[in-house]
């Protein structure tokens, strides 16, 4: 790596860590009601409790909190679904000869649900496929209600924890509306302009004719002498795509697109969007269980992981592609050339800001690509595979990322009970049968998906017919298991060679995000609920403190482990076999 | 603690400010956020808001600046392979080429690097040109978008011989125009060195017209 590449990185993980006390402590005064915020916005805040029909302090037990969670979300899923169906009678309709993808109901459904469980799968091209309608009403709606939706189970299970002898462990409709009125919102406003500053599109007109410097010859070798530009209402929905980590793109190529991206400064605020808010929630958990190191250990746990990992996928990439060496073409860095393997990436990116964004987004569950990670070479194509698979805890996505990372917490803590044969406590809560089984679900459930996923798709004939590398196969494996780590883990991250808008992917797919995303939120609120209901007992001499350097290292254990051993066996069949075939020759 | 607890709720008392808080935050991020932003960006940033759009002198739109165009004639500079279909640098169908890195597609005899190649290669030798220097990356690979606007000043100055033959002039000419349109690091620091492909073309047309029409 260059030292500009070293720095590059180092600048971002500065400001990136700089930014999570202060909004950290925004977002736990919003949740706990003590924010400024909260008293001048107060009146406008409990008139729309009024209109829903709901009392600011009528809180609620886990089961009404996930009721509440899942019919809000069903109802999203089902009015994304039917705009979609619709959108050709509807109006703000760019016109049948731009949308030329047709919307088939498979594609409809997957899109549904990739939206309203925060995972943003796209089998669709947006351009092709979108009108700015269905892009305003429903994908950019529910890029808003899915993360804060997520942003509100886990402040649930922070009240689980930090409440004690308690039945209720707040109101989803309070936390909803905080998450999107006083978070999300207002930090998406003021992002939506600086990218239209950046040139990122922001308008209603429909797609734009250029007449081309230099004709081409087009494929029926008529001469083509017009360029049709895409445009539309994309900055407003970029901004909340990454700060609530969705990471659906408004084009085709999502964050690679120039009008999604078209600056190295945009490409660096949009990186900090995408881990800021999912980083700070650590500090946001500390401030609201009353231990601030508790939420700088998780953060730590994170932090030390993603570093050696994007570390890892940059120097891959910067290494190179051996067959290029062999064809005379120069890979080297300068400060004339990013060097390095650029098939797939943009010129104004090169290699780091190619791989940070890669790390960032399948770590966090934004799933936004700026560069192609098909074409990246094997090992830098398992690292953000990998990230995925671990289960999208290494910053996560907003809410579930933290929520998934305590789940791993209280393995961790269980795993040392076991070593030293104590009952294992969590800030004081005892942690006990229930506990454990609803988190071994959460940790079983998304490998389940995964791996049964991947093993039908490549035994079935409507799964292998749309592989799109099949030279050498194992790469075509690469690209199944990809999808289904994406779909499993709400990520959303594509391998784009693999052609997922068929019948088979788009159902595939959809039933594994809804899984993922429901099937997980429903146990973490039920250990919330029994979490809330314990006595806090006080440590004792033989309790393990969390705080520590130790438990730091401990929960990166567990982590890596869970993931290194159940998906070590489906990486050596893909990306580790084409490493060995690529350096062999 | 003084909070009420709802014991036994029923369905319609959740469906209820399900319907209406999605109905209300549809209309406050769907309806009123994109207008808010759309209102303010075409007042204070309209000609980003609207595309960077280029203009010639009659008002004709001929580009974007952030948008890339196919040049495959050997006077004007080309930039990155786009593999967007079904004609290159389709700004309406955004796309990469997709090929894994071991793609006989991709690195084959037949493949998009080797043609390319083998492009420029030709181009060089009908110029009458001899560049044996190592091509660089950028210049033989495609973009992730298939609109990639720029391309490296090693990619641009690799073809400085060919453009400069071509247009009748000497290569320290065309080497000041490239370094003109050529953008370091945002600060110092940010990003890559890049060269926007299309202005520096038409700023090729504008100040080095070719000696003699090809058609």
């Amino acid at each position: 790596m260059t030292l500009n590449s070293v720095l590059q990185l180092v600048i971002f993980m500065v400001v990136l860590l700089a930014l999570v006390k202060p909004l950290g402590l925004y977002m736990a005064n919003i949740y706990e009601g003590r924010s400024a915020v909260n008293r001048i916005f107060g009146p406008v805040e409990r008139l729309l409790y009024r209109l829903f029909g709901v009392r600011e302090d009528d809180e609620m037990n886990w089961k009404t909190y996930a009721l509440a969670f899942l019919v809000f979300n069903a109802i999203g899923l089902l009015v994304v679904y039917v705009l979609q169906r619709l959108q050709t009678s509807l109006p703000l309709n760019q016109g049948a000869q731009f949308l030329t993808t047709p919307m088939t109901p498979e594609s409809a459904f997957n899109t549904a649900v990739s939206f309203a469980s925060n995972t943003n799968w796209q089998g669709y091209g947006g351009e092709m496929t979108m009108t700015y309608l269905t892009q305003m009403l429903g994908l950019t709606v529910q890029n808003f209600v899915s993360a804060a939706s997520g942003m509100a189970v886990l402040v649930a299970l922070i009240r689980g924890l930090s409440r004690r002898s308690a039945q209720t462990i707040g109101s989803f409709w309070v936390d909803l509306t905080r998450s999107t009125l006083y978070i999300l919102l207002p930090f998406s406003i003021i992002m939506a302009l600086f990218l239209v500053s950046q040139g990122v599109v922001q308008t209603f007109d429909t797609y734009q004719t250029a007449q081309l410097t230099q004709p081409i010859t087009g494929s029926d070798g008529s001469a083509v002498t017009e360029q049709v530009i895409a445009v539309g209402p994309a900055a407003s929905q970029i901004a909340i795509k990454q700060l609530g980590t969705n990471g659906g793109g408004f084009f085709n190529v999502n964050s690679a697109h120039p009008f999604e991206n078209p600056t190295p400064l945009s490409n660096f605020v949009e990186l900090l969007a995408i881990l800021v808010i999912p980083a700070a929630l650590c500090y946001t958990f500390g401030k609201m269980v009353g231990d601030t190191r508790q939420g700088w250990a998780v953060l730590a746990a994170m932090t030390l992981i993603f570093a050696v990992l994007v570390v890892g996928v940059s120097l891959a990439e910067q290494g190179g592609n051996p067959a290029f060496n062999a064809l005379g073409i120069d890979q080297t860095p300068s400060d004339l050339q990013a060097g390095g393997n650029m098939e797939g990436k943009e010129t104004r990116y090169g290699i780091v800001n190619s791989t940070l964004w890669a790390a960032a987004t399948t770590a966090a569950s934004n799933g936004s690509v700026n560069s192609m990670h098909d074409s990246y070479t094997p090992l830098g194509g398992l690292i953000p595979m990998w990230l995925m698979q671990l289960g999208e805890v290494i910053y996560g996505g907003v809410g579930s990322g933290l929520y998934g990372m305590l789940i791993f917490a209280i393995i961790a803590v269980f795993v040392a009970g076991l070593m030293v044969g104590r009952t294992p406590e969590y800030l004081g809560k005892k942690i006990e049968a229930y506990e454990i089984k609803m988190s071994s679900l959460i940790i079983l459930i998304p490998p389940v998906l995964v791996l049964v996923g991947a093993a039908v798709a490549v035994v079935s004939e409507g799964g292998l017919a749309t592989i799109y590398n099949t030279t050498p196969a194992v790469h075509g494996f690469s690209e199944v298991l990809y999808a289904f780590s994406s779909a499993s883990n709400n990520n959303g991250s594509a391998f784009a060679g693999l052609g997922a808008n068929t019948p088979f992917y788009n159902i595939a797919l959809g039933i594994c995000m809804f899984f993922a995303r429901y099937w997980l939120a429903i146990p973490v609120l039920a250990i919330a609920g029994s979490l809330a209901r314990k006595k806090i007992v006080p440590a004792g001499a033989g309790t393990l403190p969390t705080h520590t350097p130790l438990f730091i290292v401990m929960l990166i254990g567990v982590v890596i482990v869970v993931g290194a051993l159940t998906f070590f066996p489906a990486l050596a069949l893909g990306p580790i076999v084409e490493h060995f075939i690529m350096i062999g020759g | 603690m003084a909070t009420q607890t709802s014991t036994s709720t029923s369905l319609i008392q959740i469906i209820r400010p399900a319907i209406v808080s999605l109905v209300i935050f549809t209309i406050i991020t769907g309806v009123l956020y994109p207008a808010l932003i759309t209102g303010i960006a075409q007042v204070v940033f309209p000609n980003q808001a609207n595309g960077s759009l280029i203009k010639d002198a009659n008002g004709t739109i001929i580009g974007s600046e952030l948008i890339g165009q196919e040049f495959s004639d050997p006077s004007y500079f080309w930039g990155r392979l786009s593999a967007t279909g079904p004609v290159p640098y389709n700004a309406a169908a955004s796309s990469g080429s997709n090929y894994g890195p071991l793609n006989p597609s991709l690195i084959g005899e037949e493949g998009i690097i080797q043609t390319r190649i083998n492009a420029l290669r030709d181009a060089d030798s009908a110029a009458g040109v001899t560049n044996t220097a190592p091509i660089p990356v950028d210049l033989v690979t495609a973009s992730a978008s298939g609109l990639d606007p720029q391309i490296s000043p090693a990619a641009a100055l690799y073809q400085l011989p060919r453009v400069a033959a071509l247009r009748g002039t000497d290569e320290a000419s065309i080497r000041s125009l490239v370094d003109e349109f050529t953008e370091g690091r945002t600060l110092g620091l940010l990003g890559e060195p890049r060269v926007n492909v299309l202005e520096l073309n038409l700023a090729l047309d504008e100040r080095y017209p070719l000696v003699e029409t090809s058609e």
